[in-house]
């Protein structure tokens, strides 16, 4: 069992910081509303400092997986195959480009998912400085609430988009290559 | 400062709706950056150049961190500017939405075409 280098950065791009980060979507939404909502008992302190540390971590988690997406994931996926080149498996760009069936991954998937992808820690950078700021007074902020849940649920969007392209984009065209690593030995049978 | 008073200045700024519109108009700001300069790069073979400052990533890394650096400088004003005020949070929450709407679709790859 062994993974490439390229495979790696793209398991920690998209498993360890995407995904990570879509699953914890739904609980900054749900606390958010539950905690300043004016229909529940007022948040113990305890708990508006968990939801701030929890909030604090998605921003680190949505950084990191547009950053890593952008500027180590992406050049290679990009990769220009020297001129001649007929085996593309190296430039998944390029292999997408290469046949109708699978033009569209690049075309529609990965233009979208470049950008789309940063109005994630974009939103939850604003709504995590709110709550840090107004904590469970938000409750007496119903516009502010408002808006936080909604860019939190943008957030959510964005990256759900980013997350399915990436996926089906490295099913089509996995980034591969580099250095490889051992994970374990099998036996063949 | 002593904590009464570190209190009382704490107890103001949340009281006050004008820090949080700042960060959200401005997240509004940044996010609709991203989609303007997206579609900029796309249309513009100049503008694809000038935004291209990282060449392995290409004109992205021009496209994000300009938007990045607007959304913050306009954080920065506008939370300044409203720090200590109450402003017209239904305004400031709907033309942030709007932003953010927009700028689903500009970096719309099917939208961004019609343009």
């Amino acid at each position: 069992m062994e993974i490439t280098v390229r495979g790696l950065w793209t398991l920690i791009h998209g498993m360890g910081f995407g995904a990570l980060y879509l699953l914890a979507c739904s609980g900054a939404a749900v606390e958010l509303f539950r905690l300043t909502s004016s229909a529940t008992p007022t948040a113990t302190p305890a708990q508006e400092r968990f939801l701030k540390l929890y909030l604090l971590t998605m921003v680190v988690l949505a950084w990191f997986a547009v950053l890593t997406g952008a500027y180590i994931v992406y050049p290679w996926y990009r990769a220009v195959p020297p001129s001649g080149t007929a085996d593309l498996a190296m430039f998944p760009q390029r292999l997408l480009l290469s046949s109708p069936s699978t033009s569209g991954w690049h075309s529609l998937g990965m233009e979208w998912k470049e950008h789309v992808a940063w109005l994630a820690p974009i939103s939850i950078t604003m709504v995590t400085a709110v709550f840090l700021q107004y904590g469970r007074d938000l409750r007496q902020h119903r516009a502010l609430r408002t808006a936080a849940l909604t860019f939190t649920a943008a957030s959510f969007l964005a990256a759900g988009v980013a997350g399915f392209f990436g996926a089906m984009i490295n099913k089509h065209a996995p980034v591969d290559g580099g250095h490889i690593i051992q994970l374990s030995q099998g036996e063949a049978k | 400062m002593s904590a009464s008073s570190q209190t009382a200045s704490t107890a103001s700024a949340a009281s006050t709706n004008g820090s949080g519109a700042a960060a959200i108009l401005s997240a509004g700001i940044g996010a609709f950056c991203i989609g303007l300069f997206a579609v900029a790069a796309d249309k513009s073979p100049h503008i694809k150049a000038l935004l291209n400052i990282y060449k392995p990533t290409g004109p992205l890394s021009g496209v994000t961190t300009a938007a990045i650096a607007i959304w913050l400088a306009s954080w920065f004003v506008l939370a300044l500017l409203w720090r200590s005020r109450d402003v017209r949070l239904a305004r400031v929450t709907a033309i942030a939405f709007v932003l953010l709407g927009l700028s689903f679709l500009l970096t719309f790859p099917p939208i961004a075409d019609l343009l």
